[in-house]
């Protein structure tokens, strides 16, 4: 393979699997917590077209970045009041989430369907792009695809060895315990259920300032069900939320290129397609089928409500 | 001053029956806010959204067929849902089912035997099952979470539609376009009412929910299931088999659904295209549990949701809003319906807060 | 007795008069079904300003209504049925998948006039209308042809009907008119619009050696990738040089106005007939998007003496001889294909360098 076809390659499965990285972090740290909110898709959706509102009124990527953060997190606290204060079944709460907020994107966005924005230019390390074959690839990208890297150092620091965050593993674990303890369960539920929001968020700001960059309704196209089939296929586990997000990209991109190719291959394009869904699948069978694995590092409580003075 | 909850002794069976009241209300109320925050009237708005719709006998025998597919899917998937097997793939399943029952169309196109539409409404089901299925396989054999398993299946069903009517099933007389032949009229649903596209299949859907009300209160499955749904461990005390729970929650789902996708390309579409649902899968998880996860309430909300869809078309035709403020009305609608909940299981109190 | 009774004949036949002139002033109404959201660019997009463009025309004797982002299942029916039932005189179904449900539609309205964009069937009142799109991808060809110095042009596409395979060869045996050594490459992305993937489809044919690129797809994210990159492209449906002001090099956009302008004067003079109607060049259905300061003057001299012979029926993108992929004849030396055969095209020509999906 040459070098440009290799780096080309590396490069565009960076850029597909950054958006999922940022959600599905976010995702892990609220189900860390006890919390399952099935709401990524709709708060992705949110988030991208709040983010492509205000980068193009204001001209300004950064401030986009955070209305989409805001918007996710409102998206979310919606989400947190229903399944936390109204104790109202999460899972239904969450696909609530999901439908309302891809149809709410698609009402608020109707404006700026198809308005363009100006591409931002990518930010370059220093030295590091200089590394053959994989420093253009991986060191010149956009400053996101850096914050997601830094964001699976943070999020696995936080919570493995800072204090707080083993109060959210021990609420996650056991509620009853630790509001025993003292601990202000409904309070950590709330705001890793906000942290899970904020990142959606950018997550979906990343997809319509950086990756395409437009909006159109339905452009998420499933990206937040994806962050949630990440979580388990990481098992919980930051390091391996980025393996997974990056063999998704990397099935997306590879089909891509096999056509692009010239290769006189002969295979419907709806089963080069359907590869990353299946493969979800089956990576997702490979991990489960592990209890041990699953039953170790999957929040115990997930899921459930929690009355504080039951 | 807090806003505390305090558990009931006993769900309120008031509450039960009020809180969707009060979520149509609410809605409502927010829908009126919403047209006049759009500069439009609100009554006008009213009125285009929610009545013109329903104007003649026409509209209503709309209203009815696209509800069809909306509870045949809902009281399927709500079989599941009480027991806490959250298939939401039920899109895929319709999609499956669509197929199945569109082969044997196909195949017998010169059929005029009148076994020709009963066998197509098994395909349908056995599809949808078939597609259903697959993750409680995984579920049971191998703990795959079937919430995301089910969901990737809906991508993997539209992938396998595109491809059979851009390839193999494809009309040969339609100049290569992605459609298969239309079907012939024996493999058509009955009208109910000529001169509207109402069928058949309302009377199918109809007595789903018959059967449905049947095994979920009449039948000891039916009370293994809830009871699996509600105590997890007292069912496994009881000596349930959970993995029966979950096969017959799934199976249950994918056949509704597969005979809603059945009924789609055999009624209103009559072939197979690319477009055989609009997301009714996705949309009878809505009309589920706005129908608290029970017959006759899926027989109600179906409908309302059905209006929603009609209303939105309306929307834009006559008051020129995007057709997303049906996905709006829809969402809020559950929100109200998940937060007026509350009420029947817990009793709200204002207290100062102690420490 | 008779008096009387011509004296109501008479009376009748002026009311009924009377009632006529004043229909024939009442501004007709015409209906328009959109398969997308409008947005900045695209296929609803030009019919959007198609229609725009009749009632500005016919201004004070039409008015017109749309209904956008219809899906193309069960629901079409309804939305069609609503706009005849609402009293449009003409309703434009502008997406393939309207053809079945307009047809089930018009027999309850003998008296409204329904068009049928891209299908291929008719009724006593449904006509069917279409462009020769595979002209000015020609042309736009041409152009790839004389400035590609990889000799590879890129191609995005949604689904391989015969409508984009004719616009794939097209292009293909334009850029082999000038530039024997010019190959094709195509990524199909099976979907009209998802500007992820037809993004990602354009950066990885720009990464494998195309710098020439073009799509048959909906959104301008095609154009806009290759502007980043500092790539030429070519739009379709719409001119995009708004989002590739330095790259667009020109591009095949859709002109339906004149065609809606003369259909509803036809309606109203009576003189409309059920008919398929193929337009292209010629007809004004079909234009290229204005070329780019970057093309040499040499080379804008050429399309447009080509665009001329197109024009005048001496030039045919598709003159034999047309050879396929594997070798086989379609059309010989000195003939032009026909068009029964062109609506039925399933393969690619020499010089697409990638294999048709099997099916």
């Amino acid at each position: 393979m040459d070098q440009s076809l290799f780096t080309s390659i590396l490069f565009a499965t960076v850029v597909a699997g950054t958006p999922l990285i940022i959600t599905a972090l976010g995702e892990l740290v609220t189900e860390k917590s006890g919390v399952l909110n099935l709401g990524p898709e709709g708060m992705m959706s949110v988030g991208a077209v709040a983010a492509f509102a205000v980068t193009h009124h204001t001209g300004n990527p950064w401030l986009g970045i955070l209305a989409g953060m805001v918007a996710g997190m409102l998206m979310s606290l919606l989400f947190a009041f229903m399944a936390l204060t109204l104790m109202a079944n999460q899972v239904a709460s969450g696909l609530a989430l999901s439908i309302f907020g891809v149809g709410l994107s698609a009402f608020i966005g109707k404006s700026y369907e198809s308005v363009a924005l100006p591409s931002i230019v990518p930010m370059r390390i220093p030295l590091l792009a200089d590394i053959p074959y994989i420093g253009p690839a991986l060191f010149q990208q956009q400053a996101l695809v850096y914050f997601s890297w830094i964001l699976i150092g943070l999020v696995a620091w936080f919570l493995y060895k800072s204090k707080v965050g083993l109060i959210l593993r021990a609420v996650g674990e056991s509620p009853v315990s630790a509001h025993e303890i003292g601990h202000p369960v409904i309070l950590i539920r709330y705001l890793a259920t906000l942290f899970g929001g904020a990142m959606a968020g950018v997550g979906g700001a990343f997809l319509s300032v950086f990756y395409t960059p437009m909006w159109v309704e339905g452009m998420v196209a499933g990206r937040g069900w994806i962050s949630l089939a990440l979580v388990v296929f990481a098992t919980w586990r930051p390091m391996r939320v980025m393996i997974g997000a990056y063999l998704f990209g990397g099935a997306m991109i590879t089909q891509m290129f096999v056509q692009g190719s010239g290769l006189k291959l002969s295979i419907p394009a709806q089963f080069l397609s359907s590869l990353p869904y299946v493969a979800t699948i089956v990576v997702l069978v490979l991990i489960s089928r592990n209890l041990k694995t699953i039953r170790l590092n999957s929040p115990a409580s997930l899921g459930q409500p929690f009355l504080p003075d039951a | 001053m807090w806003l505390k909850f305090e558990a009931r002794t006993e769900p309120s069976l008031l509450m039960r029956y009020l809180s969707p009241v009060l979520a149509v209300f609410l809605m409502l109320i927010c829908g009126l806010v919403l047209f006049s925050v759009l500069g439009k009237n609100p009554m006008e708005g009213f009125k285009v959204f929610f009545l013109n719709p329903v104007k003649d006998t026409y509209g209503m025998a709309e209203l009815l067929l696209k509800a069809t597919p909306l509870m045949l899917c809902a009281v399927g998937l709500s079989v599941g849902f009480r027991a806490n097997i959250w298939n939401i793939g039920a899109e895929g399943q319709l999609l499956i089912g669509a197929l199945a029952g569109g082969w044997v169309a196909l195949h017998f196109e010169h059929s005029t035997s009148p076994l020709l539409l009963p066998a197509m409404i098994l395909a349908g089901a056995l599809g949808g099952m078939l597609w259903a299925a697959i993750p409680a396989f995984l579920r049971t054999r191998f703990n795959a979470n079937e919430i995301l398993t089910s969901l990737m299946l809906v991508y993997i069903a539209q992938l396998v539609v595109s491809w059979l009517v851009h390839g193999p099933w494809k009309d040969p007389d339609g100049f290569n376009f992605p459609q298969t032949k239309q079907f012939q009229v024996h493999a058509m649903l009955p009208l109910l009412k000529a001169g509207t596209r109402l069928n058949a299949a309302f009377l199918v859907g109809i007595g789903g929910l018959v059967v449905g009300w049947v095994f979920m209160n009449r039948s000891f499955l039916g009370y293994q299931m809830k009871v699996a749904g509600q105590a997890e461990n007292a069912s496994r005390y009881a000596g349930f088999s959970a993995k029966r729970t979950v096969w017959f929650g799934m199976l249950a789902g994918g056949c509704m659904a597969g005979i809603a996708g059945l009924a789609e390309v055999a009624g209103p579409i009559g072939q197979l295209t690319e477009h055989i649902s609009p997301g009714y899968g996705f949309a009878a998880m809505i009309v589920a549990f706005l129908g608290r996860l029970n017959p006759i309430g899926i027989f109600f909300s179906s409908l309302l949701m059905a209006l929603l869809y009609l209303g939105g078309e309306q929307a834009q035709q006559y008051l020129n809003l995007p057709s997303s403020i049906s996905n709006v009305f829809q969402g809020m609608l559950l929100f109200f319906l998940l937060g007026s909940d509350v009420f029947v299981y817990f009793r709200p109190r204002f207290a100062r807060r102690n420490k | 007795m008779n008096t009387r009774k011509s004296v109501a004949t008479i009376l009748g036949g002026a009311v009924l008069l009377a009632a006529t002139s004043l229909l024939a002033q009442a501004p007709v109404k015409v209906g328009f079904v959109y398969v997308s959201p409008i947005g900045d660019a695209g296929w609803t997009y030009q019919h959007d300003l198609g229609r725009k463009q009749m009632e500005a025309a016919l201004s004070g004797k039409v008015t017109t209504q749309f209904v956008e982002n219809v899906p193309e299942g069960a629901d079409a029916e309804r939305v069609i049925r609503e706009m005849a039932q609402s009293g449009c005189k003409v309703v434009f179904t502008t997406s393939f998948g309207y053809m079945n449900p307009t047809l089930k539609v018009a027999p309850t309205y003998p008296n409204t006039v329904f068009m049928h964009a891209t299908g291929y069937k008719t009724a006593v009142n449904v006509g069917q209308y279409n462009a020769r799109f595979y002209e000015g991808r020609y042309l736009n060809g041409v152009i790839a042809g004389k400035m590609t110095k990889s000799n590879i042009a890129g191609y995005v596409a949604a689904f391989p009907i015969p409508e984009v395979l004719q616009g794939i060869n097209a292009f293909t045996q334009g850029m082999k008119s000038v530039n024997p050594k010019a190959e094709v490459r195509v990524i199909w992305v099976n979907s009209w619009f998802d500007p992820g993937k037809e993004r990602e489809a354009a950066l990885t044919l720009i990464s494998q050696g195309a710098d020439m690129v073009t799509h048959h797809t909906d959104s301008t994210a095609v154009v806009q990738a290759a502007e980043e990159k500092g790539v030429y492209s070519f739009s379709y449906h719409s001119d995009m040089s708004k989002y590739g002001p330095k790259t667009q090099l020109s591009g095949t956009t859709h002109i339906w106005g004149e065609f809606y302008i003369k259909t509803i004067k036809d309606v109203m003079a009576g003189t409309w007939k059920p008919t398929s109607i193929w337009g292209g060049i010629k007809d004004g259905m079909i234009k290229i998007a204005p070329m780019n300061a970057a093309v040499p003057k040499d080379v804008k001299a050429l399309v447009t003496k080509l665009e001329g012979e197109i024009r005048s029926g001496k030039r045919h993108p598709f003159v034999g001889p047309v050879v396929d992929q594997d070798g086989k004849t379609r059309v010989p030396a000195g003939q032009v294909m026909k068009d029964e055969e062109l609506t039925k095209m399933d393969y690619y020509v020499q010089g697409v360098d990638s294999k048709l999906p099997k099916s």
